[in-house]
Order: C-alpha cells, then structure tokens, then sequence
C-alpha cells in the first residue's frame, strides 16, 4: 500500500518550504552527530554559523566565498530549468582560471587597468569553450552531458598539474607546483585593509540581478523553462532543442570560468592545484536549494559559504575534520530531494476502518 | 619489448577489476530501469568501510571486501528509498549520493590517513600459471580479480538463462505490464538496486584494501563514472561490459608502464587517458541513435508507482 498520492496541482507553498525543511533536518542530524563526537551541539552550532559571522573580517570572507558560489549556480540553474544536467562546472571553473591566469602570467610585468578586465573576459571564453564541448558532443553525437562533462573535469583539472608543473611553472618557486603570484595589475584589489573581500562579489551580484530579469522577462528563458517540463510541447511550438543545449553548457560554463578568474585573480593569487575547494560541486546544490530562481540562489549561495566558514572554524576550535563540510552538503541535498518529494505528492490519508 | 608488455597485460586485469564490479552492479540496476548515478559515491563509501573494518579488526582485505559490500548496500538503500518508494528524480538522487559519499569518506577517512594495510598476494592457479607468457598474465592475480570474473559469469549467466533474469528484464522495459501480472515492480527494483551497492561496495573496498592498500582521499578517482559510462558504451550488455573494463583497465595501467614502453609523454596526459577516453567511447557509441534506442531498458529512469 504506497504512502503517498500524487497533489491534483503541485503545492507552490511547499516549494518555499522544502528548503527551510531540509536545512532543519540537516541542523537536526547534524547535532546528533555532535553529540556522537563527543561535542556539545550548542557549541557546535555557535562556531559553526554564529562566530564566523561576529567579526567583519567573517562577513569579508563570507563574501569571498559566496561570490563564485552564487555566481556559478546563476548559470547553472538556467540549464537545469531545462534538464540539461551540467555537473562539470568545477572543470570549466578551472579552465577559466587557466586562461585568465595565463593572461596575466603573459602580461607579468604590463602595468594597465585592462589587464584585469582582460582576465575576466579570457576566462568567460574559457569556461565557455569548456562549456560548449559537452554541448557540441550531445547535440551532434547525442553523448550524455551528465557523463561528458564530469570527464572534461578531471581532464581539466590534470591540464591545470601540467600547466602548474610545466610551462607555467614559477621558477622560483622550490618547485612547488604553482604558477608566480600575479602582480597588482593582474589582481582584484581588497576593499578594505587586512579583509579579502574585492570587487568578484559585485560580479556575482550583476550576474544575479542578470539572470533575474533574464529568466523572468526574456522569451528565450521560457522556451527553455518550456523544454525542460514538456519537451513535447516545445517540439509542437518549435522551439529548438539543439539551442536549448547550446545556451544551458554555454552560458554555465561561461559563469563557472568567470568565478575561476575571481578565485586565482582573488583569494589565491596564482595558479595552483587549490584554486577551488568544489565550488563547481556546491554549486549544484546552490542551485537547487535556492529553487533554480536567481534570488533564492543569493540567498542558498550565503548559506552555503556560511557552511564552508563553519567547517574552517570547526576545524580550528573543535578539531572536526574540515571533510564536515561536505558531508553536510551532501546530507542537505539529501533532505531537500526527500522534502521536494512533498510538492508533487502528499501522505495518503489513511482509509478509515470499514466497521460501523 | 615482451617483458615489457607481460606486466601490462597483467596489470590490466587488476585495473580492470574494481570497473567489472561496479560496472555489473549498475548494469543490473539499469536493466530494472533505475538509473543510479552515485555509483562514485557508493564506491568511496565502500571503500573508506572497507579500508576501516580491513584496518581496525585487523583480518585485511578478507573483512574488508564484505564490509565494503554491506556500506555500499547501505548508501544505495538511501538512494533508493528516495528514488523508488518517493518517486524522487533519480538523476538528483544519484548525484546527492556522490556528493554525500564524497564527504561521508573524507570526513570517516581522516582517522586512517598514515595507514597501510598488507594487501593480498597474487594466487597462483596450478598448472595454468606455468603456461608461457599466458600464464602469468592471467592465472597470477589476486583473488577478487577471479571472483570479478566469476560474478561477470554469474550476471551473464542470470540474465541470459534463468527466470530471475527475465523479469528484471521485464521490469526494467515494461513495469506496468510486469506490475499487472503479479511481479513486485518496487521490489524488484529495490533488490537491484541494493545489488548495485553491494557491487559499487566491493569495488570500492578493492580500490582501498587490494589494489592501493592504503587511504587517500578521493581514492575512487572518478572510476565510478567511467563504470557508468561502460555500461552505456556495453548497450547494457554483460560481455561487452568484460570488454570495455579491461580496455579501460590497460587504458589506465598505461600510465604506470609508459617509460618501459618507450612512450615520452606528459604524465599528466597519460593520467588524463581514461577520461579522454571515456568521452571518446560515449562519442561512438552515442552518436548511432537507433543503436542505443534498441538496446536501452525502455523505462530507464522514470519512476514508477502502483
């Protein structure tokens, strides 16, 4: 006897609701899991999402890490309204920061404003690239973008040890497999002293308010939206499939290498192999849990930098493995799948007792 | 140059073994019709179970392959709970279950960094392994690499001979027709799917107690993803699948031995082989659409309710 039954019409309320669900269960399982570490959970909890946040150099750094999250599932969440799985964004991140870095590698020592604008556009046309082999691959030889992307990732991300370990190579850098660190020309200057924070996050914020009037006023948009639910709908309109796969690889490629740019022009200032700690990855989840929608994406992408400064912190006062993250990440995308199960169907009441 | 090639071939076997595993498990599963993506996750689950249970009780790879094998039955349980008895997209769900295993290994992972453990030694099969240049290639591997391919004989054998066999089948192409002939449609699926886990589970615990006998993070390295890409590159075929695990397996020995062959490349592109390859193979296979219609379990993928 199945538990549930379909909703006449799916349930918009639960829609909001399913996220705030399924970051309560996370909170919930995550406690019980302090608990079993031996932790207090209210300490837990404080250092894990409050302390991060009581200084300005926390909130300096939650920008740092929200700004490529938020700026990668924008571009993410325009191909899932379609279904178009693009789950390699960690690989087009990397080869964003490959020819945004290589430019500045290039220009080392070229003392002008364009440089860096010239960074930016270079790795939006290598996440593009990046991007748009996965799109050519389905639409000409019908291969899987689930499968081809995530193998263009690790590809990429062995092109990015050769680079590091070869040509690119910083001589003088014991040998380190790392590039030389960029010059100021070829670098997001700091807002403030001692603070990380720069100029990447209002990219991510243009990016957003982009995508808003993007997916809530453009026509394109609404033929993808329109491919993805009813794909036989969108063959009797004649909207076309080919440019939906074209658009959804392209333009989330195009964002995941802009944030790699905003990663080795930013936080890490050079190449190296820790340009990304998955943000390609958390991406997915960025978008999903903020509903495919460019504002609920803000909010989500916050989150989840607040939950990648909690597992930092927890590493330093609780000695927790920094892996935390990611098993909570893991867990929240977990519960928010079970809770959006609840939009489509609803517990079957159950039958009443047949005696009088 | 043949004393060069024996350590190939021979190597190529064990490569291919972790993806004969956990390629089988998911072929099954997708012959029900359930598509399980978080085959990466199931075998790092299965591998950090394996490496902790082979490390802690001290009884090696022998405790190590069973516990593998219950942790990933374990994870897959999660998926299909989600996916089958909810009705939840499975893409989603496969994914979520990477990204978990992903963390659930790194985090369970960090207490067995410094650790080794023994490994198994290569079992000779009398008589067969003195035969020249054959011998050593096949009849001097470790034990799970024959018990990989007496699980292939046993899938093949399943699917192709015996009752069970065809209602998964049957399940897998047309569930409102094997539901309305009497056969459990969710249950069948479960088992599959718990199948698939306990496949993905021994792979994973080979990786970390028999192939590499030590933890590193990440250790599965994306061999879950090519196992999928094996059984759409196999049309879901068993044979093929024995096939193409060990092209992939000499694909990824190759990078190992490249020296001895005379091959002066990158080392990083000989890393990147089995991926390039991966795509290559998917490309080809793909590309002839009626082929793929032919032979993919019809409802492959979409949930299915009473």
């Amino acid at each position: 006897m199945p538990l549930l039954e379909p909703r006449p019409t799916p349930s918009a309320r639960m829609r909001l609701l399913s996220p705030l669900i399924a970051i309560t269960l996370t909170l919930a399982v995550g406690s019980l899991l302090f608990l079993a570490l031996g932790k207090n959970p209210v300490e837990a909890f404080t250092v894990f999402f409050v302390q991060p946040l009581s200084s300005g150099n926390g909130w300096s750094e939650l920008m740092v890490k929200a700004g490529p999250l938020i700026l990668i599932a924008q571009g993410l969440a325009i191909g899932f309204r379609a279904r178009i799985y693009n789950i390699g964004a960690e690989g087009q991140l990397i080869v964003g920061a490959l020819a945004g870095g290589g430019v500045a590698i290039a220009l080392d020592g070229v003392d002008a404003w364009w440089v860096l604008p010239l960074m930016v556009v270079a790795g939006a046309i290598g996440g593009a690239l990046w991007g748009a082999v996965p799109a050519l691959l389905k639409t000409r030889f019908n291969a899987e973008e689930t499968l081809t992307t995530l193998m263009l990732t690790y590809i990429a991300s062995f092109t990015l040890s050769y680079m590091v370990n070869g040509p690119w190579r910083d001589p003088e850098g014991m040998n380190f497999p790392q590039s030389i660190m960029f010059g100021d020309p070829a670098l997001f200057s700091p807002w403030f002293e001692g603070m990380r924070v720069n100029a990447a996050i209002l990219i991510a914020a243009v990016a957003s308010v982009a995508f808003w009037i993007f997916t809530s006023r453009s026509f394109l948009a609404y033929q993808l939206t329109v491919g993805g639910l009813a794909p036989a709908a969108a063959r009797y309109a004649g909207f076309s499939a080919q440019r939906t796969v074209w658009v959804s690889l392209v333009l989330s490629g195009l964002t995941a290498g802009i944030a790699g740019v905003g990663e080795v022009a930013g936080p890490v200032g050079q190449l190296n192999l820790n340009i990304s700690p998955g943000y390609g990855f958390a991406a997915i989840i960025v978008a999903y849990l903020g509903r495919l929608n460019a504002v609920g994406i803000v909010l989500a992408g916050l989150l989840m930098a607040l939950l990648y400064l909690g597992g930092e912190a927890a590493q330093v006062a609780l000695q927790l493995p920094a892996a935390i993250t990611g098993l909570f990440q893991g867990m929240l995308l977990f519960f928010l799948l079970g809770a959006d199960v609840f939009v489509d169907y609803r517990l079957k009441p159950r039958p009443k007792p047949a005696y009088a | 140059m043949l004393e060069h090639l024996i350590p190939v071939l021979a190597g190529t076997l064990g490569a291919a073994t972790p993806l004969i595993f956990a390629g089988l498990g998911e072929l099954v599963a997708e012959r029900t019709g359930v598509i399980n993506l978080g085959v990466e996750g199931m075998m790092l689950i299965g591998a950090i179970a394996g490496f902790a249970a082979a490390a802690d009780s001290g009884g090696g790879a022998l405790a190590g392959l069973p516990a593998g094998a219950v942790a990933g039955m374990l994870a897959a349980l999660v998926f299909a709970v989600l996916s089958l008895s909810m009705a939840a997209n499975q893409a989603a769900c496969g994914l979520a279950l990477t990204i978990f295993g992903v963390g659930l290994s790194a985090f369970i992972g960090q207490h067995y960094v410094s650790f080794s453990l023994p490994g198994l030694q290569p079992l000779d099969i009398p008589g067969l392994v003195d035969i020249p240049v054959l011998g050593r290639i096949l009849f001097h591997q470790d034990p799970v690499t024959y018990l990989g391919l007496i699980t292939f004989a046993i899938v093949w054998w399943v699917l192709r001979k015996t009752r069970l066999g065809l209602v998964l089948k049957a399940v897998g192409e047309a569930p409102d027709a094997a539901h309305a002939i009497g056969y459990p449609v969710i249950a069948i699926r479960y088992g599959a799917t718990l199948f698939g886990g306990a496949m993905a589970g021994i792979a994973g615990a080979y990786l970390s107690t028999v192939y590499t006998p030590l933890w590193v993070q990440n250790m599965v390295a994306g061999r879950g993803w090519i196992a999928i890409a094996l059984v759409v590159f196999a049309t879901w075929n068993p044979t093929r699948l024995l096939l193409g695990a060990w092209l992939f397996g000499g694909v990824t020995i190759l990078q190992f031995h490249a020296q001895g062959l005379g091959i002066a490349l990158p080392v990083q592109f000989l890393a990147a082989l089995p991926y390039l390859a991966t795509v290559v193979v998917l490309v080809l296979i793909s590309r002839d659409k009626r082929l793929l219609q032919l032979n993919l379990p019809a409802s492959l993928g979409k949930p299915w309710m009473p």
